[in-house]
């Protein structure tokens, strides 16, 4: 059986045995799933087109996720609300993204073969920038427009910025109700278009270009492609969908934690595009959209499973750290043995 | 061989040193403090700094994967502790019983990191990380028996930190220290790292160790000269699970707490950020690069604390300690790729 098919099936086997143990009703496991697929599906989309694009997996889509983050706290800060504040983040977002998506292909242009580290650590300084920026920036040399999201000594924004104005204007555009379960329409069709999206320009000539630049650099210079500039593409639109990706997930929780909300993001999507089956060299949309379902389940059963079997819920939680590197490290050793030299297959 | 070759790194943060010097000495912080707890972080984190030098010599790359070898020392300072050992024996004994652990665990770490030729920093970074929880079970079921490394309610399951200071807390710290002008030296930490820095030259003078530098630096000449490639690979990652485990050891005493569960998550990116600064370059790594790099980064680390808190913004030294951390570490990455492409 092929990786792509084995993974995807211990995930299930693992889901099925954690609901199981969990006593949870599968009407509220169901619902908490499809928040989370409307909450973290566009996000797990966008780490797709790097894969593709053969520069494994970019973590640096935390820094999509810190610039959807820029715009809210922006929207916040000048107190525009309802669907014109979410335009306006959109744009600031989208606009921040293309930037630093363009700063991130330089640099990963410079690094080829470890690319995925690289982009680890430039998640890392991004955190730390935007930190610095929000911490000490803001109150120091930002005058914000509205005090009540300061600390009150003046210096820095308070960690939880409320979101009171966006909260439920998307999720619950064409909320339907089937028994006890809850259908977002609205927003799991917005997820949908992202996939349709993505797949889309795969098909596209740019989607093979990526395709060529992720076989072989050798044949794609001598197919006259750029390679540098594909792979700044394939960066800026990883980071862009990111900061979409972002926007969803904290629209959905009407609540911004300013300086954690980013966290993991990178770590709990890449994840959940491995446990549908993608590798490191090699993803798709259905990976994406089926490791969602697969890796959320297990994540929302498994603390309440720990403590049904071992008495401790703790121990849940660290099985759930433990599957979402783990998935990851397995990843990366799976697939660096059929890259090496004498493998020539997938 | 060696190169000295000032980088930016060095340059910048010899700049803001020298910048925070001033600072301190103009908000009154003590000289002498700084001086004293300098040379005490220099040997506190220098172990877990040199633990990067074999890998990174045979050509592996930085220790990512860090948390592996400070996991096989807590264990080892775990069960020191659980036998109620004192003093200089109980850190002895505590370095002593992580010794087996850091051979087995290198041992499969180094079996890992050789299937994954060309991706090892990536791989060791997500071995590291899946690691911890894994051994976060190990903790909160471990069959510890000494009540004060246990939750008091319950009795079951390690805690978080476990204070050494009935223990082993400062046992090497205060061995041999010397006053002299108000500076305390801490003699007998200090000749600690230094034999073991002196051992590792003399390991790198050996046959084995010149074929661990070989097959750093080419390793196909290396195959064809008759050196088992994957054997010394394998190794110098053992060597250096042993280091870092010896390493965390010295850490804990110094520090006077064994921090377990996600405490070591993020250990290896200061100890890399460090040995970069010292001027290593891959496989061009040399002990001085440690002593320097550990030295200049860990007294940046140490002056930012109190002058943040004089400035009433404790949080951003912190913030600026990670973003050094990381931009060096971003640097060298791309210093390096720049080199080649």
């Amino acid at each position: 059986m092929k990786p792509g098919q084995r993974v995807p099936l211990i995930f299930a086997l693992l889901s099925c045995l954690g609901f199981y143990y969990s006593d949870m009703s599968p009407s509220f496991v169901l619902n908490e799933v499809i928040t989370r697929f409307i909450r973290d599906g566009v996000m797990v989309l966008a780490l797709i087109i790097p894969i593709r694009a053969g520069m494994g997996i970019n973590f640096s889509i935390v820094v999509g996720a810190l610039c959807a983050q820029v715009g809210l706290i922006l929207a916040v800060d000048f107190g525009l609300g309802s669907l014109s504040g979410i335009l306006v983040m959109a744009l600031v977002g989208m606009a921040l993204s293309v930037v630093a998506g363009l700063v991130i292909g330089i640099c990963l242009n410079r690094v080829k073969n470890r690319e995925m580290i690289t982009t680890i650590i430039i998640g890392f300084l991004a955190t730390s920038i935007y930190q610095l920026i929000f911490m000490v920036g803001y109150g120091t040399l930002i005058t914000p427009t509205n005090p009540e999201m300061m600390l009150s000594r003046g210096i820095g924004i308070r960690n939880m910025v409320d979101l009171e104005m966006f909260r439920n204007v998307l999720d619950t555009l064409w909320l339907f109700k089937i028994g006890r379960i809850e259908i977002p329409l609205f927003m799991i069709l917005m997820v949908c278009g992202f996939a349709l999206m993505i797949k889309y320009i795969t098909m596209t000539r740019l989607g093979k270009k990526f395709q060529v630049v992720g076989e072989s650099h050798e044949k794609a210079l001598a197919l006259g492609i750029n390679v540098a500039n594909v792979r700044i593409k394939a960066i800026v639109a990883s980071t862009l969908i990111a900061c979409l990706g972002h926007l969803f997930y904290i629209l959905n929780i009407g609540m911004l934690n300013v300086y954690t909300a980013h966290m993991n993001t990178d770590i709990f999507s890449c994840a959940a595009l491995m446990a549908g089956g993608a590798t490191v060299i090699k993803a798709r949309v259905r990976h994406g959209i089926l490791g969602i379902f697969l890796f959320h389940t297990l994540f929302i059963v498994s603390p309440q499973a720990g403590q049904n079997i071992f008495g401790n819920p703790a121990l849940g939680e660290y099985f759930r750290s433990f599957v979402a590197y783990g998935t990851i490290a397995f990843a990366l050793i799976l697939n660096a043995r059929s890259l090496a030299p004498g493998s020539k297959k997938n | 061989m060696k190169r000295f070759g000032v980088q930016i790194p060095q340059v910048f943060i010899i700049v803001f040193l020298a910048l925070m010097v001033v600072l301190a000495l103009g908000l009154d912080i003590p000289m002498n403090w700084i001086i004293s707890d300098a040379l005490v972080r220099l040997v506190m984190n220098g172990v877990l700094v040199l633990s990067l030098v074999p890998m990174l010599k045979a050509g592996i790359g930085i220790n990512f994967g860090l948390p592996v070898g400070i996991i096989a020392g807590l264990l080892g300072l775990c069960i020191s502790v659980n036998f109620r050992m004192k003093g200089l024996w109980g850190l002895s004994a505590g370095m002593l019983f992580s010794v087996p652990v850091a051979i087995v665990l290198g041992y499969g770490y180094g079996a890992i990191l050789n299937r994954v030729k060309g991706k090892e920093e990536i791989t060791a970074t997500f071995v590291g990380f899946s690691f911890i929880p894994l051994m976060n079970f190990f903790w909160a079921i471990a069959p510890f028996s000494n009540p004060s490394m246990l939750w008091p309610i319950g009795g079951k399951g390690m805690r978080p930190v476990i204070g050494l200071k009935s223990y082993f807390a400062k046992a090497l710290n205060h061995l041999w220290m010397v006053e002299v002008m108000g500076v305390k030296i801490p003699v007998g930490l200090l000749l600690f790292f230094a034999v073991l820095c002196l051992l590792l030259v003399v390991f790198f003078r050996t046959n084995f160790g010149r074929a661990m530098t070989a097959v750093g630096e080419n390793e196909q000449f290396a195959r064809l000269s008759g050196i088992n490639v994957t054997r010394v690979r394998t190794w110098a990652i053992i060597l250096s699970t042993l280091i870092a485990a010896l390493g965390i050891c010295v850490y804990a005493q110094s520090y006077g707490f064994i921090e377990l569960y996600d405490a070591p998550l993020m250990m290896a990116f200061p100890a890399a950020s460090a040995i970069l600064v010292g001027g290593s370059m891959g496989r061009h790594t040399h002990i001085v690069h440690v002593v320097i790099g550990t030295f200049l980064f860990q007294t940046t680390y140490l002056i930012s604390g109190p002058i943040a808190n004089e400035m009433m913004l404790p949080e951003v030294a912190e913030i600026f300690r990670l973003m050094i951390t990381n931009g060096i570490i971003l640097y060298a990455l791309l210093y390096e790729g720049g080199k080649t492409s």
